[in-house]
């Protein structure tokens, strides 16, 4: 293997000819309408600017990180806090990803190795800037129970965040990390390019669990993928409630061990004028790997939504099942659900999906009006009833930030 | 009679397009419980329904007055905030809505009802369901159980049965029944708390009396009288007997 540096050349080769090049999804972005780097006033600098950990917070990130086991913020490029609490030291290591090319001889072995690197111009505009973003690692055995939290808050006017995240369990670990990304309000319009590579050694254990608290002027293009060992088990639950100018992601998970499992479930909640894009697939690889795919969207006022799921099995003896469920709230919204099964000439594979899209049930609405609610908060309890976290089955560290989120996020006015 | 909570006059509604109600009126004094009875497809339900302010049941003539305040024209939260409170027949499932969630929220809006969501779940033995999504995988007997959890929440002033004991059995309708004289004040002093019960049965009457019957035939009111007299009579000659018996001739 090549040594670091010419590895990192040959990925900026290779990115240099996808510069241009459209993602296959989603409105094409002209990245020359955003700024490379920060400008105009500054950003927050500081951990104790209330605004900002009001915005974290909206993400599902608390920075007083009562019941943390470490925290990492970034704000635009700048890393403001990177800590692993007492009660996890030497379970896992947090920092900055350029600090870990430095000091890791094995990244190149993560470094662009799940998500090409010239999938599109976005990871290719990633690959051309300096390597920002954090990096986590669960250590080989280590049990890590309190869940660990990252944040990437975009902050500057009109400028471009480019990160790019490796985590890593490594054999026989488990954790829980949350990330919240989300916009500070000095930032009304802007760019959230996020590649994000995961890696699940044998027999560990990940529930990564994502929330986004965006607004109506900014883009966002996560890019990731998972690989994902023998008897390994990667959870993705991706939570979205606020608007987004527009935002695609199509992250893959590789269950390339033997006995592996993952699970990805996503809460969409289209609002306003938002142009939402998602989905995931997952590639059945491993002996007797289980997969299961599951979300819930609610295309509200003027909003667009596309549900992708795409199951392909390469093995004999797996299974796996995708469902999306979609409520369409409104006259002048949007929903697409795109399920796709692809059995490679593996005549034993087990691939099922389910998909629906409904109305609001009117008699629902009236029931819980002869309670005394207005048709609001009806509509309301109903929604959020839809877009039940408990569903996603969240260990209990999890589940409690994630209801609290939920309780001030979607609902103004629900009694519920 | 003392003064009334509901006064129905000349009430006709329409669902969808087919008239329902014909200018059926009846008037319910403080402290009073009504039963309505009727063949399948009289009407009952709809009056209930109308009575709620149900959406779908159009009211084309007539006025509903509560304690003395026209209510023909509002909605049917406001009507719920008014003080009156329905027990469906048949509540639809709301999931993700779980039964606590929501029994909270009724007592919250009310502040300083008469017992905790524990408490009253107790009275109607629905501790287990608590957690459970609305109206979700319910028996038939939880089903009755939760629609009178969520009147005990609500403590209304008149409250509105829709066949309460219909699909329960024997155990669950006392306990149905007991929930039901605790909704309406039953054994309180000065209870001004009134009710409509629909039944086909009667079986509920043991447990909570009534003190006027009607009957409604073909969307009109044909008949009224003692609860009891009505059932010996219907039991004896069936619905038909009600159109020529000297009652009905005299309404």
């Amino acid at each position: 293997m090549p040594p670091l540096p010419v590895y990192l050349k040959e990925c900026a080769g290779r990115a240099e000819k996808a510069r241009n090049r459209a993602a296959p999804l989603g409105p094409n972005l002209d990245l020359g309408r955003y700024r490379a780097e920060p400008h105009g006033e500054s950003p927050p600098r500081k951990l104790d600017d209330q605004v900002l950990r009001e915005a974290a917070l909206s993400a599902g990130v608390d920075l007083s990180e009562e019941n943390r086991g470490g925290t990492y913020l970034q704000v635009d490029h700048s890393v403001l806090c990177r800590n692993v609490r007492e009660a996890c030291e030497g379970q896992v290591e947090i920092s900055p990803v350029a600090e870990a090319l430095e000091r890791d001889p094995r990244a190149e072995e993560y470094w662009w190795k799940a998500v090409a690197v010239d999938s599109d111009k976005y990871t290719a505009y990633t690959a051309l800037q300096a390597p920002k973003g954090y990096f986590i690692r669960i250590l080989p055995g280590c049990r890590v129970d309190l869940p660990l939290q990252t944040c990437l808050l975009l902050a500057a006017e009109g400028s471009i965040q480019d990160v790019h995240n490796i985590i890593i369990a490594e054999e026989g670990s488990t954790a829980q990390v949350i990330t919240g990304c989300a916009v500070h309000p000095s930032a009304k319009k802007g760019l959230h390019l996020g590649v994000s590579e995961f890696y699940i050694g044998r027999g560990a254990s990940l529930t990564f669990t994502m929330i986004h608290s965006w607004s109506g002027g900014i883009d966002v293009r996560p890019r990731s993928a998972a690989v994902v060992e023998e008897e390994g088990t990667f959870v993705s639950n991706y939570i979205l409630m606020r608007p987004v100018r527009s935002l695609q992601m199509y992250p893959v998970t590789t269950l390339r061990g033997a006995r592996s499992r993952s699970r990805f479930q996503a809460i969409v909640m289209g609002t306003g004028d938002s142009r939402i894009d998602i989905g995931s697939r997952t590639v059945l690889e491993g002996k007797a790997c289980r997969s299961e795919t599951l979300s819930r969207a609610i295309a509200c006022g003027r909003s667009s939504i596309t549900v992708r799921g795409q199951l392909t099995a390469r093995t004999d003896d797996c299974r796996a099942h995708l469902e999306c469920r979609g409520m369409i709230a409104s006259g002048e919204a949007r929903l697409r659900a795109v399920p796709e099964l692809d059995a490679e000439g593996v005549p034993r594979a087990e691939l099922s999906h389910e998909a629906a899209i409904s109305p609001i049930a009117e008699e629902e609405v009236a029931y819980l009006m002869s309670r005394g609610m207005t048709r609001e908060e009806a509509l309301s309890a109903i929604t959020r009833g839809f877009l039940n976290v408990a569903l996603m089955g969240l260990p209990p560290a999890l589940q409690g930030c994630v209801e609290e989120l939920m309780a001030v996020t979607p609902a103004e006015g629900s009694r519920l | 009679m003392t003064d009334p909570i509901l006064e129905v006059s000349n009430l006709s509604v329409v669902v969808g397009r087919k008239k329902i109600l014909n200018e059926v009126s009846l008037s319910i004094g403080a402290g009073e419980v009504h039963v309505l009875l009727g063949p399948n497809g009289s009407g009952k339900t709809t009056l209930l329904m109308a009575v709620m302010g149900m959406p779908g049941y159009r009211v084309t003539g007539g006025s509903i007055v509560l304690r003395g305040r026209e209510i023909t024209g509002m909605g049917t939260d406001e009507r719920s905030r008014a003080g009156i409170a329905l027990a469906f027949q048949k509540p639809p499932p709301v999931r993700g809505v779980t039964l606590k969630a929501l029994a909270e929220s009724l007592l919250e809006a009310k502040a300083g009802g008469n017992g905790t969501v524990r408490s009253l779940a107790e009275k109607v033995r629905l501790r287990s369901c608590l957690d459970r999504e609305l109206n979700v995988g319910l028996s038939g007997g939880e089903l009755k159980r939760s629609e009178m959890f969520q009147l005990l929440c609500l403590e209304p002033e008149l409250s509105l049965f829709d066949e309460p004991e219909s699909g329960v059995d024997l155990d669950n309708i006392s306990v149905v029944g007991e929930a039901m004289r605790s909704i309406l004040g039953m054994g309180k002093e000065r209870s001004r708390k009134a009710g409509l019960i629909v039944t086909h049965t009667g079986h509920i009457l043991r447990y909570v009396p009534a003190d006027a019957g009607h009957v409604l035939m073909e969307g009109s009111i044909v008949c009224r009288g003692h609860p009891q007299i009505l059932f010996e009579d219907i039991r004896k000659h069936g619905f038909e007997g009600c159109r020529s018996c000297r009652h009905c001739r005299s309404i």
